[in-house]
């Protein structure tokens, strides 16, 4: 087994897919020779050309539009979004279009597209080339939304997203490019709606998606030396979400907090929170806890910066409120 | 630019032209089949479109519709010069263009009725009504929504090497959206085998577009490189010839060009748009009814040409009223989509989503 960066992971991916299926092509703003500001498709243009990883002017919607089209007519293109704050702008294309054409042609035309796109804070980018902004995909219909967390999930997601049939969202972590997990030199796959269990622990489930599973298994770290067993548990894709892990767990383990980069606020946090309450709450001894980023635009300065997503600490320090009953009196 | 036509002011060195081409043409057996199915096309869309309004007028059709009337030698003239693995992307106002890329009454009339045997299933609707196996991509109704789309259709037809090409129908109103502007520069980068054919009827929606849009249409696109053409939309035949060489060009790799068919919409923005005196006035509709109408000049023309006598086309013309009849008849009686249909298409691969 070796060591490969996440973005080295993704680089693969798309490369071995490339070369199965010549229909899938690569589609964004300096994505050929430049291979992105993060570097992450270095080396695709010089091996596929510039007909399949091609350079698009700065026009968001309109490469999105374009994409769109070409899904529905035989293609399998993976658009490249530089900064997932740009989400905003392809709105339209991404949830009126490429989200709702099967359903309105009732189930004639496909959508078979990629979308890469990050997340995270951090960076000292401010308020416009930081945010995490999965749950907004992830309220439409139509789409699905995988979340990697290493560069083990980055590679086995991104190639089951391009065999899928449907418009995904893939948000890679911009923070983790370079970090290196291993990776198996054969091919694999990762299934959607597959969670993976991080580690397992017996007395407080901690669920993470993407940036803060590495956050939730430092505080597994700490809580552990305080002799508190935390269960960590990733669920990949919170499009489809693996219910059922997450729910046997909270049933084993009888307290929840729910950890993700997205803004608190009509959150993921609050939609897992909702779905352990509806259907696990006579297992629970305390409330289903919500830790997202803090409801307020990034902001630049490292000071204020660190301080709006959740650290090892904040979860911990949550994690002994809820081993100590404390948060039960809070509700 | 190259002016194809006029406007339709019937100026009289375009009847000599038109006379002329049809004396060049004069006639083969062939040429007179399509012009006869040209005309039915047009007339299958007025009695398609006369149908769907009564069906809204006595309150039986859910929800509203956009008629076509008035624009059909756009669609058709367009249209007839497509094979169907060309593709086309439609509009809220999308009828003439689903009729003419050759979907049925039958599955029509379903679907805007919201039953299951209609083209969608019943999830789309008047506004997203499409023949799918004609090669139409799907009505879209936002107003410039599917500008990417047919740009992208082209761009897999080049990738994936067939020679298919891609018409993307839009009214006047959509030269407004900024995606139009994005991805006609993609298209003219790249030479994508797509025609933006922009319907202009005069109005986005209740405004005049003269009210709204600033300088040239056709110039926005020739400011990309792109050829541009303005042509009389009331004229089938000269919509149709230019579609021709267009696309012929397009399919050697000479496209991206750009179409603007000066026309008229009948009815107002939608079927409940009565009252539209604020806006447009009585008589300037009347004098497009009666002098520039596209079914009345060409069937003006096919009689004078010998092709086809008064008879024959008041016989189709019951043909496809009776026809219309049938298929109206049928959708109000098929049955609507079974509740557990809902939450199916969601995903390709999930048979029930919310199972």
């Amino acid at each position: 087994m070796r060591n490969i960066t996440l973005s080295q992971a993704v680089n693969e991916a798309l490369a071995e897919e490339m070369r199965r299926d010549s229909s899938v092509f690569i589609i964004g703003e300096d994505v050929a020779e430049a291979g992105t500001p993060f570097k992450v498709l270095s080396g695709l243009v010089e091996e596929f050309g510039t007909a399949r990883v091609v350079d698009t002017p700065i026009a968001e919607p309109g490469f999105m539009g374009l994409a769109v089209g070409a899904a529905m007519t035989g293609a399998r293109p993976v658009v490249d979004l530089m900064f997932g704050d740009f989400i905003f702008l392809i709105m339209d294309q991404l949830c009126n279009q490429a989200a709702k054409t099967h359903y309105m042609s009732g189930g004639k035309l496909n959508v078979p597209l990629v979308l890469r796109t990050n997340l995270g804070a951090t960076r000292r980018s401010a308020a416009q080339h930081s945010q995490s902004l999965h749950a907004l995909v992830a309220h439409i219909p139509g789409l699905k939304v995988a979340l990697p967390s290493s560069a083990y999930e980055a590679k086995g997601l991104m190639k089951t997203a391009i065999r899928d049939n449907n418009p995904v969202v893939i948000f890679e972590d911009k923070l983790m490019y370079n970090d290196k997990a291993t990776v198996p030199e054969e091919e694999f796959l990762i299934p959607f709606g597959e969670a993976n269990i991080k580690r397992e622990g017996e007395d407080i489930t901690l669920i993470a998606t993407s940036s803060m599973v590495q956050v939730c298994e430092k505080a597994a770290d700490i809580l552990a030396a305080e002799g508190i067993s935390a269960e960590v548990i990733d669920p990949r894709t919170i499009v489809p979400l693996d219910e059922e892990t997450l729910l046997r767990s909270a049933k084993k383990t009888s307290r929840v907090i729910v950890v993700d980069e997205g803004h608190q606020n009509f959150g993921i946090t609050g939609e897992i929170a909702g779905r352990i309450n509806e259907k696990a709450f006579y297992h629970l001894d305390a409330p289903v806890v919500r830790m997202g980023a803090m409801d307020v635009p990034v902001p630049f300065s490292p000071a204020l910066e660190d301080i709006t997503v959740p650290t090892p600490e904040a979860v911990a320090e949550k994690a002994r409120l809820l081993m100590s009953g404390e948060m039960i009196h809070a509700a | 630019m190259p002016t194809f036509a006029d406007n339709g002011d019937g100026g009289c060195a375009r009847k000599i032209l038109l006379k002329a081409i049809a004396k060049a043409l004069h006639m083969t057996h062939s040429n007179a089949d399509d012009y006869l199915r040209m005309y039915r096309q047009m007339v299958r869309i007025r009695t398609f479109e006369d149908n769907a309004n009564q069906l809204y007028l006595s309150a039986k059709m859910p929800g509203l519709t956009h008629m076509y009337s008035g624009e059909e030698a756009v669609a058709v003239g367009i249209c007839e010069a497509l094979k169907t693995s060309d593709k086309i992307t439609s509009t809220h106002r999308g009828h003439g263009h689903c009729v003419a890329k050759g979907a049925d009454f039958k599955e029509m009339f379903c679907e805007l009725l919201g039953k299951e045997e209609g083209y969608c299933r019943g999830k789309g609707g008047s506004m997203h009504i499409a023949d799918q196996s004609n090669g139409n991509l799907g009505a879209n109704a936002i107003v410039g929504g599917s500008m990417g789309i047919a740009t992208g259709a082209a761009f897999s037809a080049k990738l994936l090497g067939k020679d298919d090409v891609a018409v993307c129908f839009f009214g006047d109103g959509a030269t407004a959206q900024g995606l139009m502007y994005e991805v006609m520069n993609m298209a003219a980068l790249w030479k994508l085998p797509v025609i933006y054919a922009c319907e202009n009827n005069g109005y986005s929606e209740y405004t005049r577009t003269d009210e709204i849009a600033a300088g040239s249409i056709t110039a926005r696109a020739e400011a990309f490189g792109i050829e541009a053409f303005q042509v009389d939309g009331q004229d089938v035949l000269a919509v149709n010839d230019l579609s021709q060489k267009l696309v012929e060009r397009c399919r050697k790799g000479e496209g991206p060009f750009f179409i603007e068919l000066m026309t008229y919409r009948y009815h107002g923005h939608h079927v409940g748009d009565i009252n539209r005196e604020y806006y447009r006035s009585k008589s300037e509709e009347k004098d497009w009814r009666e002098n520039r109408d596209p079914i009345t000049r060409f069937r003006a023309w096919l009689v004078e040409e010998g092709i086809a006598s008064e008879e024959e086309i008041e016989a189709m013309n019951a043909a496809i009223k009776a026809d219309a009849s049938e298929a109206v008849e049928y959708a109000l009686n098929a049955k609507y989509p079974d509740a557990s249909e809902v939450d199916m298409h969601v995903f390709t691969d999930v048979e029930h989503a919310l199972a």
